[in-house]
C-alpha cells in the first residue's frame, strides 16, 4: 500500500507534509510554510551555499548528518530523514559550539551567508574525524561561498569548534533520533498526488520498473542537483515526480576483487571510498567533485544518466573501461559506458528505462592511472578539460592506451587517434611522444565557450597528453602539479 | 517557550564560555590586542575597564576589537534581511519582464497573456509611471522601464504583480514583444568605432608626455585590459514597499544610499520626498552594487504598492541579478612610459577607456577615480591621464569597491613590471625607484603627497617582514630547476585617495537620543552592508558618554530621522557619520555637564562621564540618574549631528585641487605557484601590512583587510565576466562566475596593521579602510606574471587581467614562442 505524506523528523518529532506540488523545495518549504527563514537563498542553484541545511540519516546504527543545498532539493526527497536548520542549533539559551567559534572568530560580516556556513560546519562538528586540517576544513566549505570574510577567521572558527569529540545536544539525542527515523522507514511505496500531478518515491526496483512503465513521461530523480535547477531557472512544470531514493536495491556498493560495482542511487559521497581506493587521481576528482553539499545529494547513476558533456564521472569511468546495466521493465541489459553516450544529451536510453548500476573494472599492476581536472578555480567548479588516462605497460612500453576527455566534445569520449598514437612508445623516449600529442588535435574539436576557448581546449588536451606521459615516466607528481600530488607529503618537500 | 523564542534568547545571551580567538599565526604586534575578547554588546554582563593606549588616552571602547554587533544573531539565523520580514496579508510579489535584445526599438508589447495568468493582480508598464520614467542617479539616462530604445540585453520593460513570487516569475515569460533590433555595442572597441560614449572624455596633467617619452633613454608602450567584476553580494537586490495613507510608501530597500530611493520613489511616483520613508538595517553584502542600482528594484516594489495599493516585495533571482544590474568597469589602458636606466619614469602617458555600458550610473566618478589612481604612489615628472567613458549595450557599469582606482592603479603596477622587465631591475627595486619623496611629491592632478615617509617606511618593513630577498633567490633556483611548475613573487603598494571626489558629499548627519533610564539609541546616515559600521560607529558614541555599549542601541537606517545623506561608500563610512555622531553625544553631554555644573555647583571642567557614571566634583552618580535629572529639568536629551570633511577642493575643469583629505597605505608580498602546461596556479603565500591609522576597531580591520584582498584576488584571478556578441552575458551565476573559495585563500596568510596615525583630524585618528584593500591583490596579478616571466626573462609577459588559467597558459606559450589558436 502507498503512503501519501512524507514523514520526517523535526526538532525531535515526526512531521507529516502532504499534498504539496512535486517540484515544492525543501527551502521554500522552510521559508514560505514553516515560515523558518534563517535559512537563506543566495543562488537557487546549489552553488553559493546560503541555503544548507543538515539531513540526517541512520548508517551503522547512529545518525550521521551531511550538508545538503535545500534550494535545489526537493521537498519530498528529506523523506525518512531528520532536517536540521540553522535556526535548531542554539539550544537553552547558549550557543552552539560551532556558532561561538564563529562569533568569537568575526567570522560573520553581512552574515547572509553565515546560516549556510554554520550548518556546513555543523556537519563537520558531527562527522569529521579529529584532529582536523585546514585542507578539510576548505574542502568542507567548498560549497559555501562568503565575500565579506576571506574565510580565514571562519577556517579558525572550525579549527576551534572541532578540537574535541561532537557533544552537543544532537550528539547526545543521537540514540533517540535513531529510534524515531527507524520508526518511519515502512518499506512503503510513496505517492502523493494524482494521476497527472505527482511525486512517487517507489520502494523497490519492481514498483519503479512498473511505476515508470505507466508513467514514461515523469522525470526520475535522483539527488536532483540537476533537476532542481530546471524548476529554479528553466521555471520547469515538473508535474510528474519518480524519486529513486527510496528503492532499496539501488544504493548498494559492491567491491569484488578485480571490479567496483556501484548502484545508481549511490551518492558521491558514498562512492567515494570505493573510487579512491581504485587510484589516489580518482580519490582526487571525487573530492573536487561539485562541493560537499552536492556530493551528499547527487548520484553516480545520476551522473551518468543526465548524460552532461562536461560530467566528471564519465570519462573517468570510460577511461577505466566500465560498464553500465539498465533495466526496463522485467528486461536488463549491460553496454559498455562509452556507448551510453550518443550526442549531446542524447543518450541510449528507452522510454521507461532506467540506469540500474554501473562497473568499474579495477587498476592492474601494470596500468598507469591518471586524471586531470582542469577548470577556472580548484574547488567546486565544473571542468573546462578533464583529461582521463590509462595505460597499460610493458616494462617501459606502452602496450595500450584508454582515454576518455570530458568537456573536449558534445559528449564524454574516447580519444582514439591519441590512443592508437600511444601504443608502442617507450616512456623514456620523450622523442618519440610527438605523434601522440599531435594527434589529439584529431580526436577533438572542442567549442569556445564562457569556460574557455577552443583554443584553450585543444592547447590543454595536448599538455595533459605530455604530462600524463612524463608523469608515468617518472613515477613522481612534484614536477607536474599544484595539487593532488601522489607522493606522501614529505616526498614533496 | 517556542522555539524562535529560545532562539532569540540565545541571541541576546551572553555568549558561552567567552572563548578567547586563539591568536593567529603571522599577526604582528600591531595586533596583539585582540587576543582578548570583550563582551558582546548584547551581553549585560562585563564592563571592561579602560585601558591605556600608546599615547596615554584612556579609552574603554574606542581601539577594542568588538564583535560585529549582529554576529550572535547571523550565526542563528535571527538577524533579519528584507526577504525574511513578515510579510503582511495580500503582500504580492513582483518580477521583471526583460528585453530579449541588447539594441534596438520596442515596436509593440503584448502583454495580455501575462495579465490574463491566474494569480497576476497588475503588469505595470510605462503607462503606469505617474512621475518621471528615471531611476538614474545624476543623469537622467536609466528608465525605470523602456520607452521605446533598447539599450541592453535584458532592459527592464515591464513588471508583473502576482500572488506569489513563483506566479510571477513564470507570467513573465509570457509577454510578446516586437523588436527592431540593430547590432549591439558588446567590446571597448565596438564602442570606439561608433563612437559612443556616455559623458564626455576628460584629461589632465603636466608637461609635454609625447617629448618626455621620445626624448628618454628608455621608452615602451602597450595595451593593457583590466576586466570588470560582479559584486556577487550574497544577498540579492530586494525592496519591500509598504503603502500608508494619502499616497506615502515605507520602501524597505537593501540599500548603501537611502537617501537617493526616497528621492528616486518620490521622483518617480510624483510625491513629495517627505511622503517617502526608506528603511535599510542591514544588507547581505554591498560593495558598491547597491550604492545606486538598488534604487530600480525599490522603485518597482514602490510603484507597485501604489498601482495595487498593497504591500509589494522584489527580490531579483540570482541569475536576474547577474544580468539587469551593474559591475566593475573593465578597461582597456593604452600607456607609454619613458624612463631611466634605473627604471625610473620620465613620463607616463595613459588613456583609460572604461565600458561604461548603456548609461553614466557612476561612471563619472568612477573614471575619475581610476585616473587620480593611474599614479598609484609614483612620482612622475611629466604626465598625461586621459579617459573616454564608452558607451556599450550592456549592462549600466556602476560602484564596485575601490571605484575605478584599482584599475588605473594595477595598469600601472603592470607597467612598473615591463619596466623591471627591460631593465633586468627586480621589480621591486623599480618600484622603490619612483616612490613619492620630499620635493617630489605632487601627483598629475596637482595634490600634495604629505606623507612620503609613511609607504616607503610601510614597504620596507613588509620587504623585512617577509623575507622578500631571500625568497627571490630561493624562487630563482626553483624555476631554474623546474620547467613546468615556476614561482612568481610581488611586492605591491597601495595609496589610495580618502573622500569623495564630488566634494558635496563629503557630509554625515547622525541622530542620538538619551533615554530617562540611561540608554541611548543611536541612529546615523551610514547603512551596514557587513563592514562593521554600526558597531564602530556605537564604539564612538559609547566612548563619549562613558557607558557600556549594551546601553547604546544600534537602529536601521532611515530617511525619517537622518535626512539627506550620502551614500555609504568610498571607504567613508566610520570617517564621517563616527564624527556626527560624536558631535551629536558631544552635544548632549555638553549640556548634561552644564546642568550638572550649574545643579552641583561644581566648574565644568571637574565633571568626567566614565564607567557608566558621571564623576562631579567629588562624588558621582550613575550615568542613568543625571539622565533624569535632566528631563527633569528640561534639559534637551536629543541632537542631530552633522560633519563635514574639511581641506578638501577640487577644480575639476581646471584638473587641480586636494580632492582627498588624506591617503591611505598598504602592502601586499605574495607568492604564486603556476602550472605552465594548463595555467593552473595557487597563491602560495601573502604577507600584508597595513594602514588603517589608529584603529576604532582592529578586529572589524583586519576583517575588512583580509576580505578585501580576497575579493581583490577573485577578480584578478578567476572571476571572469564573458558576453556573447549579441550581448548575452554568459557568466550569469556561480556555476559560471567563479569567485574565491576557502582553499583559493593563501594557506600561508599574515595579516599586520601598520602602526601609524592619522596626520589629520579623522575620528580617533583612525583611516578609512573598506576599499584599499581590494588592490593589495595586485600583488596576486604581479607575482602570476612573475612565475610567467621564469619560462623566458628576454620577453615582457602579456597578461591582462583576470589571469585565469586561460590568460596564463596564453602568455606561457607566447614567451614559449608557440602563440596559443
Amino acid at each position: 500500500m502507498a503512503r501519501d505524506a512524507i514523514r520526517f523528523w523535526r526538532n525531535g518529532q515526526p512531521i507529516e507534509v502532504s499534498g504539496f506540488h512535486p517540484r515544492t523545495t525543501l527551502l521554500d518549504y522552510l521559508r514560505l510554510q514553516e515560515r523558518r527563514v534563517g535559512t537563506k537563498e543566495g543562488c537557487a542553484e546549489g552553488d553559493c551555499g546560503a541555503c544548507t541545511v543538515a539531513i540526517g540519516r541512520v548508517r551503522d546504527g547512529r545518525v550521521h548528518y551531511e550538508p545538503v543545498n535545500a534550494c535545489i532539493l526537493l521537498l519530498g526527497q528529506v523523506d525518512g530523514t531528520e532536517v536540521v536548520t540553522v535556526e535548531d542549533l542554539a539550544q537553552g539559551g547558549e550557543l552552539h559550539p560551532v556558532q561561538s567559534a564563529m562569533v568569537a572568530h568575526h567570522g560573520s560580516q553581512c552574515g547572509f551567508c553565515t546560516p549556510g556556513i554554520v550548518m556546513s560546519l555543523f556537519t563537520l562538528y558531527q562527522e569529521a574525524e579529529r584532529p582536523l586540517s585546514r585542507e578539510h576544513i576548505n574542502d568542507a566549505l567548498a560549497g559555501n561561498l562568503c565575500r565579506c570574510t576571506g574565510y580565514r577567521p571562519i577556517v579558525d572558527a572550525a579549527l576551534e569548534a572541532c578540537s574535541g569529540a561532537p557533544q552537543d545536544a544532537f550528539a547526545k539525542a543521537s540514540e533517540t533520533t535513531a529510534r524515531g527515523l527507524a520508526g518511519m522507514a515502512d518499506g512503503h511505496d510513496l505517492f502523493i498526488g494524482n494521476e497527472t500531478r505527482f511525486f512517487a518515491a517507489p520502494a523497490s526496483e519492481a514498483s519503479l520498473a512498473a511505476l515508470y512503465a505507466q508513467h514514461s513521461d515523469a522525470t526520475l530523480v535522483a539527488g536532483c542537483t540537476d533537476v532542481g535547477l530546471w524548476v529554479t531557472k528553466g521555471m520547469a512544470e515538473l508535474d510528474k515526480v519518480i524519486w529513486l531514493g527510496r528503492v532499496a536495491s539501488l544504493d548498494r556498493i559492491e567491491n569484488e576483487a578485480d571490479t567496483l560495482t556501484i548502484g545508481a542511487m549511490v551518492t558521491h559521497a558514498q562512492a567515494f571510498a570505493g573510487l579512491q581506493n581504485i587510484d589516489p587521481d580518482l580519490g582526487e576528482l571525487m573530492r573536487r567533485f561539485g562541493s560537499a553539499q552536492v556530493r551528499a545529494s547527487g548520484t553516480v547513476g545520476g551522473n551518468i544518466a543526465n548524460g552532461s558533456p562536461i560530467g566528471d564521472l564519465a570519462p573517468a569511468l570510460i577511461a577505466l573501461g566500465s560498464t553500465l546495466e539498465l533495466r526496463q521493465g522485467e528486461t536488463t541489459r549491460a553496454i559498455p559506458l562509452e556507448n551510453f553516450f550518443i550526442a549531446y544529451r542524447k543518450q541510449d536510453r528507452l522510454p521507461g528505462e532506467f540506469v540500474r548500476r554501473v562497473t568499474v573494472p579495477k587498476i592492474k599492476g601494470n596500468e598507469v592511472f591518471r586524471a586531470y581536472k582542469v577548470s577556472k578555480r580548484f574547488d567546486e567548479d565544473i571542468s573546462a578539460v578533464l583529461g582521463v588516462f590509462k595505460l597499460t605497460l610493458d616494462g617501459r612500453r606502452i602496450t595500450q592506451a584508454r582515454i576518455a576527455f570530458g568537456g573536449m566534445a558534445g559528449i564524454p569520449k574516447r580519444a582514439v587517434e591519441t590512443e592508437a598514437a600511444l601504443a608502442g612508445i617507450f616512456l623514456d623516449e620523450p622523442s618519440s611522444w610527438g605523434d601522440a600529442l599531435a594527434a589529439i588535435a584529431r580526436d577533438y574539436q572542442p567549442l569556445d565557450d564562457h569556460r574557455a576557448s577552443a583554443a584553450y581546449r585543444a592547447t590543454v588536451a595536448r599538455n595533459l597528453v605530455f604530462k600524463a606521459l612524463s608523469e608515468a615516466a617518472s613515477g613522481a607528481t612534484r614536477a607536474t602539479r599544484i595539487i593532488g600530488l601522489r607522493e606522501p607529503l614529505e616526498a614533496a618537500e | 517557550m517556542n522555539e524562535q523564542s529560545k532562539a532569540f534568547a540565545a541571541s541576546t545571551s551572553p555568549l558561552r564560555g567567552e572563548v578567547a580567538p586563539q591568536a593567529r599565526e603571522g599577526v604582528g604586534s600591531a595586533t596583539s590586542s585582540m587576543s582578548a575578547l570583550p563582551p558582546h554588546p548584547g551581553s549585560l554582563t562585563r564592563s571592561d575597564p579602560p585601558t591605556q593606549g600608546e599615547d596615554g588616552e584612556f579609552l574603554r571602547h574606542v581601539r577594542k576589537p568588538l564583535p560585529h554587533d549582529s554576529g550572535p544573531k547571523h550565526v542563528q539565523g535571527v538577524a533579519q534581511y528584507i526577504d525574511d520580514i513578515r510579510e503582511p496579508e495580500g503582500t504580492l510579489h513582483v518580477a521583471i519582464g526583460q528585453a530579449p535584445k541588447a539594441r534596438g526599438h520596442l515596436v509593440s508589447l503584448d502583454v495580455s497573456a501575462v495579465r490574463n495568468t491566474p494569480g497576476v493582480v497588475a503588469v505595470l508598464t510605462i503607462a503606469d509611471i505617474p512621475g518621471k520614467n528615471d531611476v538614474s542617479p545624476a543623469f537622467g539616462d536609466d528608465p525605470l522601464f523602456v520607452d521605446s530604445e533598447i539599450s541592453f540585453l535584458g532592459q527592464a520593460v515591464f513588471a508583473v504583480v502576482a500572488t506569489t513570487r513563483d506566479i510571477a516569475r513564470r507570467a513573465v515569460k509570457k509577454a510578446v514583444m516586437e523588436i527592431e533590433s540593430e547590432t549591439p555595442s558588446i567590446t571597448v572597441e565596438d564602442a570606439l568605432a561608433r563612437g559612443e560614449t556616455v559623458l564626455p572624455d576628460y584629461a589632465y596633467g603636466r608637461g609635454d608626455v609625447d617629448a618626455v617619452v621620445t626624448a628618454a633613454p628608455h621608452r615602451l608602450e602597450g595595451q593593457f585590459r583590466v576586466g570588470g567584476q560582479e559584486h556577487f553580494y550574497l544577498e540579492g537586490q530586494v525592496a519591500f514597499a509598504i503603502p500608508g495613507e494619502d499616497g506615502d510608501v515605507h520602501v524597505y530597500s537593501s540599500t548603501q544610499h537611502p537617501t537617493e530611493v526616497q528621492h528616486v520613489v518620490a521622483r518617480v511616483l510624483d510625491i513629495p520626498d517627505s511622503y517617502v520613508t526608506c528603511e535599510t538595517r542591514r544588507m547581505g553584502g554591498g560593495f558598491g552594487g547597491k550604492e545606486s542600482q538598488a534604487t530600480q528594484w525599490a522603485v518597482t516594489a514602490a510603484l507597485a504598492a501604489r498601482v495595487t495599493g498593497r504591500p509589494c516585495k522584489i527580490r531579483l533571482d540570482r541569475d536576474d541579478d547577474f544580468i539587469l544590474t551593474g559591475k566593475r568597469h573593465d578597461f582597456r589602458c593604452d600607456w607609454k612610459v619613458g624612463f631611466d636606466t634605473e627604471g625610473r619614469i620620465q613620463g607616463y602617458g595613459v588613456d583609460l577607456l572604461a565600458r561604461c555600458g548603456y548609461s553614466a550610473d557612476l561612471s563619472a566618478g568612477v573614471v575619475d577615480r581610476a585616473m587620480f589612481h593611474a599614479d598609484n604612489a609614483y612620482w612622475m615628472p611629466a604626465v598625461h591621464i586621459a579617459s573616454k567613458r564608452l558607451k556599450t549595450n550592456t549592462v549600466s557599469n556602476t560602484a564596485f569597491r575601490g571605484f575605478g582606482g584599482p584599475q588605473g592603479m594595477l595598469a600601472i603596477e603592470h607597467v612598473m613590471d615591463q619596466i623591471a622587465w627591460a631593465t633586468g631591475r627586480d621589480p621591486l627595486d623599480v618600484r622603490y625607484a619612483n616612490f613619492y619623496r620630499q620635493g617630489e611629491n605632487l601627483t598629475p592632478y596637482g595634490m600634495e603627497v604629505e606623507e612620503t615617509d609613511t609607504l616607503l617606511n610601510l614597504v620596507r618593513r613588509l620587504e623585512e617582514t617577509s623575507s622578500y630577498r631571500e625568497r627571490r633567490k630561493e624562487i630563482a633556483a626553483f624555476n631554474a630547476s623546474s620547467p613546468i611548475m615556476k614561482r612568481g613573487l610581488s611586492l605591491t603598494p597601495v595609496k589610495f585617495g580618502i573622500s569623495f571626489t564630488l566634494t558635496h558629499m563629503n557630509q554625515a548627519g547622525a541622530l542620538v537620543h538619551v533615554y530617562q533610564d540611561g540608554s541611548v539609541h543611536l541612529n546615523h546616515g551610514g547603512t551596514e552592508m557587513g563592514q562593521g559600521l554600526y558597531i564602530k560607529v556605537a564604539q564612538v558614541v559609547a566612548e563619549e558618554f562613558g557607558i557600556a555599549m549594551e546601553r547604546v542601541r544600534i537602529t536601521a537606517t532611515t530617511t525619517a530621522k537622518v535626512p539627506n545623506t550620502s551614500p555609504t561608500a568610498a571607504s567613508s563610512g566610520s570617517d564621517l557619520n563616527g564624527m556626527a555622531a560624536k558631535v551629536a553625544a558631544g552635544a548632549i553631554k555638553k549640556r548634561m555637564i552644564a546642568y550638572a555644573a550649574e545643579s552641583y555647583g561644581i566648574p565644568e571642567e571637574q565633571i568626567e562621564f566614565r564607567d557608566d557614571r558621571v564623576f562631579i566634583g567629588n562624588e558621582s552618580i550613575p550615568f542613568d540618574e543625571l539622565a533624569k535629572k535632566c528631563i527633569l529639568a528640561r534639559v534637551p536629551m536629543s541632537e542631530a549631528g552633522h560633519y563635514k570633511t574639511p581641506k578638501i577642493t577640487w577644480d575639476r575643469a581646471k584638473g587641480t585641487g586636494r580632492p582627498f583629505f588624506y591617503f591611505a597605505y598598504g602592502a601586499a608580498c605574495s607568492e604564486v605557484i603556476v602550472d605552465t602546461l594548463t595555467g593552473e596556479n595557487r597563491v602560495l603565500r601573502t604577507d600584508i601590512l597595513h594602514d588603517v591609522g589608529r584603529s576604532l576597531n582592529p578586529a572589524i580591520d583586519i576583517g575588512q583587510i583580509e576580505g578585501g584582498f580576497v575579493q581583490g584576488m577573485g577578480w584578478l584571478t578567476t572571476e571572469e565576466l564573458v558576453f556573447s556578441k549579441e550581448g548575452h552575458l554568459l557568466t550569469h551565476a556561480p556555476s559560471t562566475y567563479k569567485i574565491p573559495v576557502a582553499s583559493d585563500v593563501p594557506a600561508d596568510f599574515r595579516v599586520a596593521l601598520y602602526p601609524n596615525s592619522n596626520r589629520e583630524e579623522t575620528i580617533y585618528r583612525s583611516k578609512a579602510v573598506g576599499e584599499p584593500p581590494i588592490m593589495l591583490a595586485n600583488s596576486v596579478f604581479c607575482a602570476l606574471a612573475d612565475a610567467i616571466h621564469a619560462l623566458d626573462p628576454s620577453k615582457p609577459v602579456p597578461l591582462n587581467a583576470p589571469a585565469t588559467p586561460e590568460a596564463i597558459l596564453r602568455a606561457c606559450e607566447a614567451l614559449r614562442g608557440r602563440p596559443m589558436g
